[in-house]
């Protein structure tokens, strides 16, 4: 497997007027080629801000790549890179598909266009080359019609189709790596489906590496072969598929789990919550992250960060209940968060 | 003991029938020759200490539903009755205690409260508007309100920006039981939370249910969170109720083939039931609701589309007991 993306300590911080939020404080992970990765967790917990920084869109100011992170694209630290090599990074080996596929089309341009941008400069086509590549590209997105909507502006388009659309504008380069953040959650249920098939569908056909942002462990339990959790933005769990559903080794991971109700259980359980609120990343606490919120929380987790212990090769969990002499903790949930 | 025996008697359905909703249509004129159909003849009821769950897809016109039931849009046809008397015929004195018996709890915790108030007077509006309590005692009640919604006396002073999103829902949950109603209307209120403040937002709409004996429409798009807090469930497709049925009943045994496109979209989070899991993909979209199709609103999209369907629109029949379906299949 060829190794595509490996990050190393990433640490990034926003300076506030009210302080130094410290959004993502030491994650680490890799990307192989082919692979699709999920990066899963609340809203705060860094995980946009990590793709962030690996696309090369952290403000600064008031953003801050601290010193010591490493972003390593085939080898090579891409916070070392010159204007030139930004630009031949951005687009043509790394895109990205964000949140909201209203605001992040330009809504003055035909979508065709926008598309054939960034062949054109990345490939040096020529307009019209690249139009009729455009739609190609519309076509592989399933747009119906496509000779005809890519002389169209976004706001002619629906919420799917916009979605689409950014896919077609990310891939049009062929990038080795799709950075999609919470694609799905502005949309309807049917139409997130048809949304996660066509990327499934895109990563077999061009073999793109994926990491897919998200809040809703649901989405990516068919997608995604390797999953992160983040909370406060630290890594507090890692590991493929399997092993995060079906054993689950973080008390935050359990507490995911089990607070969404599940389509296919037969039962009318209580929902169990998760008491509390994230914490304030101006003054993360000393210990671990998740201690206020814990229903297993023991007195060394308030004072010592916990130590990353490894289940198996290629599972880890940051929690001190897997330390030697901690009670013994069955986990609270079964099979992908059946109760 | 007492006190126990009255909250499970009031946490109880009973028979009688709070809200009824028949024939309701509420039409937009949007352009010259276009009309806008939001809601097209829907007809439910909801009975006393019911949660009703609704669900379909962004403009199927479930929060326009909500909205006319409680009086807020006047239907374009059709009625209304909140315990029998018609919400939009009622004489201003009535009219205005009907605001305090119906209640609605919105989707955006951002934009539905007034940056400029502060939390204690959001939430004490109600009272003030209908003159409930004064002075202290309006105090007291607002102290009252934001412990039972688990934020505390101090939050009155201050203003819905210092607040989270799951904070604010808290506020806007407040708000609505200000004034003690016996139905509201939550329209998505968990959409824009996380994943982890959603469940404690729904265990504490089921609690103050159990509690204070409420009615809940509860609608949303999110069918699983659906299915947990609903007793019965409607689903709507363009305007039209299209099946309605026992929740558990709904989700084992769905009719009508926008449903079972519905529910399979939906991910399970377990990789082993995700890869066996056949999808019935639902081919474009839902078509707009202007100037919409004659026939049946789905037929476009559906697979089992016969020449029937292109002519006569379906009517809601009770296929089995309590299980009304609106297709020609049945």
């Amino acid at each position: 497997m060829e190794r595509l993306l490996e990050v190393r300590n990433l640490r990034v911080s926003y300076h506030t007027y009210a302080g130094e939020v410290q959004s993502v404080r030491g994650v680490s992970f890799t990307l192989d080629k082919g692979e699709s990765l999920a990066i899963v967790g609340e809203s705060g917990c860094g995980k946009t801000v990590t793709s962030k920084a690996i696309m090369g869109l952290i403000q600064t100011p008031p953003g801050e790549i601290k010193k010591g992170s490493e972003i390593l694209f085939q080898g090579k630290n891409i916070l070392e890179f010159s204007k030139k090599e930004w630009q031949q990074y951005r687009g043509a080996e790394v895109s990205m598909i964000f949140q909201d596929p209203m605001t992040s089309l330009n809504p003055t341009m035909k979508v065709g266009l926008q598309i054939a941008e960034s062949l054109m400069i990345h490939r040096g086509m020529s307009k019209k080359e690249a139009f009729k590549e455009a739609v190609k590209m519309l076509e592989m997105v399933n747009i119906p019609n496509a000779e005809s909507r890519a002389n169209q502006y976004p706001h002619q388009f629906s919420g799917g189709m916009r979605q689409r659309a950014m896919i077609a504008i990310a891939l049009a380069c062929n990038p080795k790596i799709l950075i999609a953040d919470e694609p799905t959650t502005a949309l309807d249920v049917t139409i997130q489906a048809q949304i996660i098939d066509l990327m499934k569908e895109l990563q077999k056909k061009l073999g793109t590496s994926i990491i897919l942002i998200t809040h809703d462990l649901g989405v990516v339990a068919d997608i995604a072969q390797k999953l992160i959790v983040m909370y406060a933005g630290q890594i507090v769990e890692r590991g493929n598929a399997e092993e995060l559903f079906y054993n689950p080794q973080h008390p935050y991971t359990w507490a995911l789990l089990r607070a969404v109700p599940r389509l296919d259980s037969e039962k009318k359980e209580d929902l169990i919550s998760i008491q509390g609120t994230p914490p304030d990343l101006i003054a993360p606490p000393k210990g671990c992250p998740f201690a206020s919120r814990c229903q297993y929380r023991m007195q060394i987790c308030d004072e010592v960060p916990p130590p990353v212990t490894k289940i198996s090769e290629t599972h880890e969990a940051a929690c001190w209940l897997h330390h030697e002499y901690a009670p013994k903790v069955d986990i609270p949930v079964g099979r992908g968060g059946v109760l | 003991m007492s006190e126990v025996r009255i909250t499970e008697q009031k946490g109880q359905v009973s028979d009688e029938v709070l809200v009824e909703v028949k024939n309701l249509k509420k039409y937009f004129r949007v352009g010259k020759n276009a009309i806008l159909k939001a809601v097209d003849d829907l007809n439910l009821y909801i009975r006393k200490g019911e949660t009703l769950g609704m669900v379909g897809e962004s403009g199927c016109g479930k929060t326009t539903a909500g909205r006319t039931i409680l009086g807020i849009y006047s239907p374009t046809d059709g009625e209304v009755l909140f315990e029998g008397k018609n919400v939009h015929k009622l004489s201003g004195r009535e009219k205005k205690e009907y605001t305090k018996e119906a209640q609605i709890i919105f989707q955006d915790p951002y934009a539905s409260l007034n940056p400029r108030m502060t939390v204690g007077d959001i939430i004490a509006e109600g009272i003030d508007i209908h003159g409930i309590y004064t002075g202290k005692e309006r105090l007291e009640r607002v102290y009252e309100l934001l412990r039972m919604v688990g934020l505390n006396k101090e939050h009155a002073n201050r203003f819905p920006h210092e607040f989270s999103g799951g904070q604010r829902q808290r506020i806007g949950i407040a708000r609505a039981l200000a004034v003690e109603p016996k139905f509201i209307v939550c329209d998505e209120p968990i959409s824009a939370l996380d994943v982890s403040i959603q469940a404690q937002i729904v265990n504490m709409l089921i609690k103050f249910q159990r509690e204070l004996g409420l009615t809940y429409l509860f609608i949303a798009h999110d069918l699983a969170m659906v299915k947990h807090i609903s007793d019965r469930v409607a689903v709507m497709y363009l305007g039209v109720n299209v099946e309605l049925a026992e929740s558990f009943e709904l989700y084992k045994n769905p009719l009508h083939p926008y449903t079972q496109a519905l529910l399979s979209a939906i991910p399970i989070p377990d990789p082993e039931v995700e890869k066996k899991r056949q999808r019935i993909m639902l081919e474009g979209e839902v078509p707009s609701p202007i100037n919409p199709p004659v026939g049946c609103r789905f037929k476009a999209r559906c697979k089992h589309a016969k020449p029937i369907c292109g002519e006569l629109n379906p009517q809601l029949k009770e296929v089995s007991p309590g299980h009304y379906v609106a297709c020609h299949l049945y």
